[in-house]
Formats: structure tokens, sequence, C-alpha cells
């Protein structure tokens, strides 16, 4: 060790095996499979975790198999084969077998977290999901499904993040009081992916280490690390200085500010976030379609993408995104007052008539400058529109309880299946309060439609692929001009980059980012 | 033998064991008092503890279940019984946003913070004083305009702005210190966690060289907490001495013909000492807890940052512990001034 020195020195750049990235880490909460729900998490465990299906970095699109070598249904389209692909090792030296892929399975539903509800939809429940998911030897699992649902979609939610296979015998050697080593599993590591869990400190950096005996082959990268940076503009300064590879919560005004500069690249790709305005059904107002398409003209779409946004959402008016299977690209609504005057005076408010309404959303850029372009639109119109900014703590109670008039948000899908979005905006069976389905938008809206949830549970079942696709298609289209909605923009994905960085590849969806493919 | 009138069974205590158990009583009822205005506070705000763990997106049942788990179905007087008899027993609970035990994450972030503001109140002392002190025999003058304006930035300038201008200076442009964060990722995980001070951690490891990146990642933040921390300092100590100059002892001690110097520092000064340590403990009590915009520029992850992001998730146990840690630095301080008044002014023993 170098020797005491009265003027301290600053040690620039970062190792040439080492991938160092500045982003907001404060949302991980948590790195258990079976519960990680968030932004950062997800990418983290992506890294962690094989999953039995996936997307591979040289084709964002194609579900392949994971741990799964290959794949085959029945007849009747509700047993699933899977058989394994040989020679995975777990970070701790286990050898993986079906036994792991099946216990992992179980585990997400038996512990009944926020995204166990993607595997529950199969018909799978603690009670019975140790029948439907087995592994009657060390290379075959078989999942039996006994909800109407399209083997496809099946084999997509098998790609989520609940779909990670963890090391049995490693999580069960940390179980207490029966929590199928829940405790233990929320801060360690049970994985078999190219990286392992070395450090996490929450809101303080995460570092991973290579897992020399990944199924892909050995990563360049030795470590990566994640630094917790929560200002962005401390972000473009340690990647402008070249301390940190990657910088990935930049401003739309810092990734300007950052084009041209020696050494500094930007690479853009679009992300399965959509920003949103619904209309809350149980405000009698709001339940009138001229009305609807009133707000849904009053939206200047193309002002603010191109000020507010500056580029960093790009319109999109449809419940799937743009560049998934399925999506729907049409944008048929335009900022035209006109119209929306006209709409609102056949309705029977003239002017506004009066109106009086409110417009939650939360307390951060860009969903209080959205709000604000909406308030003075209806301002135009003669509405008296009021915001509400609240942090998510307080918004999402306040939603889910149906109490809000008009919302301003955000919603991505939670698997690679237009079903994942389907049933969030259109599918509302049970539309009483007491029904509680709280986790879809239609029911925090109090949007029900027949026409709606059939077809979208038309569309889950359908196996036809070239039939399903057609079903979203339509269905979206309707919804863009009768629904409770209007779809507005689709978040566009950007980051600073070293330029001596290759490699770094990031998919449409929140847990598609891959550092093994990163070389420097 | 006959008990005096009113005398209780027990014989009277010695004043020694009287003070104790009053300040042991005071104590308690203090901590007692902050537990249960946080607590309560926490549970009247509109946020929702169990949407918080679960996320916007869960089932009502994993909704309901995690209401179950947190206890939120409860009556909130058992509640609070519940939480207290925990506490007592050193357990706050774990953490919604880190799934660590509270105490853990108070062991982590409170020396990051601690860290920060005794560098800073270090600096404030040692530039503040002597300049409240200048601006004071000066008063007037040039230096004391100087000390004034130096007061008002200080007071003035938004720190999250001017911590961002330092790093554009010192960090991006003149490269003369490091960035954000409290090491360089090649330091990262070289020396254990003893104090989780950096600076004691290292000088004890005889780690050199972390020792050197630490203390180069800690001035830029210091200094930023130490610009709020000396304009108080200074203004407050210049508002001391004019007090002490106008009085009587100090024109006899003139008159006396005693050396200015001896005048200023060893009576005026001497004289001012226990307001002073009250101002400077007041000082690094509110650096403790008030550092957030500081932490959140540099990326320091602090006890401020860390109460700040738990109230904003609802994540009332570490708000609590962290408030509490809070309350019993402030309690310990002022303490701990009450000795420093007793060692400084005998009248006060």
């Amino acid at each position: 060790m170098m020797a005491f020195s009265a003027a301290p020195v600053a040690q620039a750049g970062t190792p040439k095996d080492t991938f160092v990235i500045a982003r907001n880490i404060a949302d991980i909460i948590n790195l258990d499979p079976a519960e990680v729900f968030e932004f950062s998490g997800a990418e983290v465990i992506t890294n962690m975790y094989d999953r039995v299906m996936t997307f591979e970095p040289d084709n964002l699109t194609k579900l392949v198999g994971g741990t799964t070598e290959s794949y085959s249904f029945s007849e009747d389209g509700k047993t699933i084969t899977l058989k394994m692909r040989k020679g995975i090792v777990f970070h701790s030296g286990n050898p993986m077998t079906a036994e792991d892929v099946a216990f992992s399975l179980q585990r997400v539903v038996k512990l009944k977290k926020t995204p166990s509800f993607i595997f529950t939809q199969f018909g799978w429940d603690k009670d019975n999901v140790d029948g439907l998911v087995t592994a009657p030897d060390a290379d075959t699992v078989v999942l039996k499904i006994t909800a109407d649902l399209s083997p496809g979609l099946v084999l997509n939610a098998l790609s989520a993040g609940v779909g990670s296979v963890v090391d049995k015998k490693l999580v069960l050697s940390h179980e207490k009081d029966g929590d199928l080593g829940y405790e233990w599993l929320k801060t360690n590591d049970a994985g078999s992916g190219p990286y392992m869990l070395k450090t996490w400190k929450a809101s303080e950096l995460v570092v991973l280490e290579r897992h020399d005996k990944d199924r892909h082959g050995v990563a360049a990268m030795k470590r990566v690390i994640i630094r917790h940076v929560a200002e962005a503009s401390a972000q473009r300064l340690l990647l402008e200085k070249g301390d940190v590879d990657a910088s990935e919560d930049l401003t739309a005004d810092q990734l300007k500010g950052l084009e041209g500069k020696e050494g500094v690249e930007i690479d853009t790709f679009p992300q399965s976030n959509l920003m949103y305005l619904a209309m809350n059904q149980d405000v009698k107002v709001l339940t009138d379609p001229k009305v609807q398409d009133a707000l849904r003209y009053a939206i200047d779409y193309s002002g603010l993408s191109e000020s507010v946004l500056q580029g960093s959402y790009k319109i999109h008016q449809a419940f799937w995104p743009s560049g998934m299977w399925a999506s729907y690209d049409e944008n048929p609504y335009s900022m035209n007052m006109d119209k929306a005057k006209a709409l609102l005076a056949e309705a029977g408010y003239k002017d506004g008539g009066g109106l009086k309404l409110t417009i939650d959303t939360l307390n951060k850029s860009p969903f209080k400058e959205v709000a604000q372009s909406v308030q003075s639109s209806l301002k135009q119109l003669g509405i008296d529109a009021e915001i509400i900014l609240s942090d998510g703590a307080t918004l999402w109670p306040k939603y889910r309880a149906r109490k809000h008039q008009l919302i301003i948000a955000r919603w991505g899908p939670d698997y690679s299946d237009p079903h994942s979005n389907a049933d969030a905006f259109a599918h509302n069976p049970d539309n009483r309060m007491e029904a509680k389905l709280t986790g879809k938008l239609s029911w925090r809206n109090a949007w029900a439609k027949d026409w709606a949830t059939k077809e979208a549970e038309a569309a889950a079942k359908e196996t036809d692929l070239v039939k399903r696709e057609a079903m979203y298609k339509e269905l979206q289209k309707k919804m863009q001009s009768d629904s409770c909605y209007a779809i507005m923009f689709q978040l566009v994905g950007k980051i600073g980059r070293r330029a001596n960085v290759k490699n770094y590849v990031r998919g449409v969806t929140f847990d598609q980012v891959y550092f093994r493919t990163v070389t420097k | 033998m006959t008990r005096k009138k009113g005398a209780g069974p027990f014989p009277p205590l010695p004043p020694f064991a009287r003070n104790l158990l009053r300040v042991v009583f005071t104590l308690a009822l203090t901590f007692l008092g902050l537990m249960a205005v946080t607590f309560f506070i926490g549970r009247v705000l509109p946020t929702d503890p169990a949407m918080a763990a679960v996320g916007n997106r869960a089932s009502e049942a994993v909704y309901q279940a995690k209401r179950l788990e947190l206890g939120l179905d409860r009556p909130i007087l058992i509640q609070f019984w519940l939480f207290l008899t925990s506490a007592l027993q050193g357990d706050f609970g774990k953490s919604i946003m880190t799934s660590k035990p509270v105490i853990d994450d108070l062991k982590r972030f409170f020396p990051a913070t601690l860290e920060l503001a005794t560098v800073a109140t270090l600096f404030g002392v040692l530039f503040g004083v002597p300049m409240g002190v200048i601006a004071a025999v000066r008063q007037s003058k040039l230096t004391d305009h100087i000390v004034r304006v130096l007061g008002l930035i200080g007071y003035s300038v938004p720190i999250f702005w001017l911590g961002m201008v330092s790093l554009v200076v010192f960090y991006a442009k003149l490269d003369w210190l490091p960035g954000t964060g409290r090491l360089d990722i090649y330091y990262d995980g070289i020396v254990d966690h003893v104090t989780g001070v950096i600076l004691i951690d290292s000088a004890l490891a005889g780690e050199w060289e972390v020792f050197n990146n630490a203390l180069g990642h800690i001035i830029l933040p210091a200094a930023m907490l130490a610009l709020y921390s000396l304009a108080y300092i200074a203004r407050m100590t210049r508002s001391f001495m004019l007090d002490q100059l106008s009085q009587e002892y100090v024109l006899t001690a003139r008159v006396k013909g005693l050396p200015e110097r001896t005048v200023i520092w060893r009576h005026a000064f001497k004289n001012m000492l226990v307001q002073l340590i009250t101002v400077i403990a007041l000082s690094y009590v509110n650096l403790l807890e008030g550092s957030v915009l500081t932490e959140t520029v540099f990326a320091w992850p602090g006890i401020g940052l860390y109460i700040t992001n738990s109230l904003f998730n609802a994540d009332m146990n570490a708000v609590i512990g962290g408030t509490i840690v809070i309350g019993a630095c402030f309690i310990g301080i002022n303490m701990l001034s009450d000795v420093l008044y007793r060692l400084v002014d005998p009248r006060a023993r």
C-alpha cells in the first residue's frame, strides 16, 4: 500500500475487466426472484439467474429455452413437458436438475408474493402446485395447466423473473420456519447465471462477480459494479470523467449536453413502459364516450413528445408497446381543440359546462409536466382541472381504492406476452367494489365492458399464433376509441456509455439487460 | 426509632443517586415521547406501508397478507405496544427498503453521516470561530463585512446547487478531488467494517491508501456542509464576542494595559465559551440529521438520506429507528455540552 500523502489523489477510470454503472438503485429492496418486481432489482437478477424460458441478446424478440433444452405440448395443450438443458451448474457448484426447476416454480406460488399472479393465472395454487408442477426424472419437468390459456402464453410467462431457477439444496439449507429460504434469499444468491452476487449494500452499490461455469461461456467482464448515484447531474460528471462506464438515469438535458462529447456515446432503445391518462368510470361525466374522445383530442401529443419529453417518450396509443409481438402501431389521435370542443358540446358541456375535475399524478418529472399540459388544454375547453401531485406511497393506494377522477400514470408489461397488458387494460370480469381486482387498471378505473373482457379471454386461449396476433391487434384498435384510456406515449430508453464499452445489450422489457456480452 | 412525618418507607437517596435517577427518568420519557410521536405521525400519514412493501401491482390477496404480516390490521395502540416492546429489546424490525434489520442498516448508514458531520463541524469550528472573533474585534471594517457576506452565502445559497458546482469545478474541471461516494471502486471492500467510519477503520488497519482516498472523497461534501455550519458559528461567535467586549471587565483589563490579544482570547473568549459550546453542539446535531441534500448530490449513504427515502416509501420501522438514533445523538450531545460547561465555567459546577 502507498504511504499516506497530504494531498489526496483522485484515481480516474475504471478497471479494464470491470463494468461500472451509475444509476439510482434505491428501488432494489429485495433480490429473491420470487418477489423482485422493481426495475433495478430485475436487471440484477436477470444476470444472476437462468430462467426456464428466455430471450437471448442476439435476438431479443425470439423466445428460446433457458434452462429448457426443448419442450412439447400434449394434444389438448394442457400439459407442457420441458426437457432440461444439460450441464448447468449453480454458483454453489451444485448441478442443476429438473428438481430445482420444479421447486423454483412451486416456490413462487407457495410464497404468494406480488409477481406470483403470473403463475397462479395457470390455475396453480399453493395446494395443487406440487401435483401440477412435477419432475418425474432429473431431466424432465412436467407442467399441467388447468386454466384455459394458450401454451404459448405459458411459455412467454416462464420467461418472466419468477421463471428464474434457484438452487433448491442451497435455498432449503437456509429455510427458517417453513419460509422456503425466503428471508435468506432476499439478500443472497442461489443462481446459475453469468454473474454471482458478491455485495449488495442498499442505496450504495451492487457488486457482481463472473460465474466462470456459466452455460454461455465466460463473460468478458470479471466484475460488474452498479453504483447508486441518485443525482442525474452527478451521473453525467462521472461518465464524462470516465469513472463509470455507463450512466442510466440521465435526463434529456444531460443527454443533449453529452452529444458529441469525446469518449461518450448515447444508446437509444425502445422500452415497454406506456404513459396513459385514465378516466375513472365512477365519475359520471367521464363515462360519456364523447367526453372521453374530447379528452383524447385535447392532449398535445406531438408538442409534449418534442418539448417536455424531449424524445424520452414517443407517441404510442395502443396498450401493447411497439417493438413487441402483436403490437398495434397506429396512432389515430392528435391534438384537435375544435373537435374536442365540439364533442364536449355534443355531450352537453358547451364551453366546459362548468366542469371541474382533478388530475392525480406522481410528483416527479415528466408526469407533473404532462399533467400541466393536460390541465392547460382542459382550461381551453372550459374545464377547470386541479392537479394533485403525490408520491407513489400515497398515489397507488388512492388509485387502487378508485378515489381518483383523472390519473396520469405509467404501466409496463409484467412478462413478454400481450395478455399481460390485455389483462391489465381490458379484462374486468367483476367490477364490484368488493371484488377488489386491484391489479387490473380496468377495475381501478371501474371500466368493465363484456366485449373487452371476452376478447381478452379469447385471445389468451387462442393456440393459433396468427389468429392470436390478429385478435390482440383488433382489441387494441377498438380500445383506442372506446375505453376509459388515452394511451399517450411509450418510453424510449437512453443511456450514456463510454465509447470503449461495446455490446451492452438492452431490450424492450425492463429486465432485458445483459452484462455478459459487454466488452471494453 | 420513629420516622419523620411524610417520609417514605425508604431512606432518602444521596444527591448523586437522585440526579442519576432524574437523568434516567428524563431520558426514558424523552425516548418514549420520540417513539410515540414518530410512530403515530407515521400511522396518520396518507401512506401505506403494506402497499410500499408489495408494490402497486400486487393483488388484493397479496396486499392483505402483507397487512397482516405487518400487523396493520390490529388496533393502533396494540401496534405501538408491540413496536415498543421489540424496540426496547433493540429490535426495530426489518426495513421494507433494504430487507435487512433496521439495526443493521443504522450500523451502516449512521457512521457515514457521523463521519461527514464531524469533519464538517471541525471545518466549521476551525474557520468559523476565528472568523467570528476577528469580525467582532474589527466591527464594521472590511473584515467584518467579508465575514458577513460569507455568512450570507452559507445561509442562503442552496446546498444542492453549490454541491453540483463544486463537483463540476474541483472534480470535473480541475481534477483536484475525487467524485461522488465514500471511496473509489478500487478501494471498496479492502478495509473491514469496524466502526463504519472509513477514515478511522482504514487508519486502524494501516491502509493509508484507502485513508487517502476516503479523505479525498469527504472533502467536498464536508466543505459544503461546513459552509452552513461555519456561517452559523461565525455569526454567533461575533455576536457573543461583541457582547463580551462591551463588558466593564474588558475595559478594566484594557485600562490595566493588558495586551489586546490577552484581553480577547484569555478573558473575553473564555467568558463566551459556554454559549459557543451550545452553538457548536446545535450545529453538529443539525448536520447529523440535516445533510440529506448533500448526501443526495454526493451519493453519500448517510442516515439523512436513509430516513428520507424510508419516509417516502412508508418504511416506518426505518424512519423510527433513524429518528431514535438522531434523538439519542441530540440528547448525548446536549449531555456532553453540560459536561463541557462545567469544565470551562466553575460557576456551573
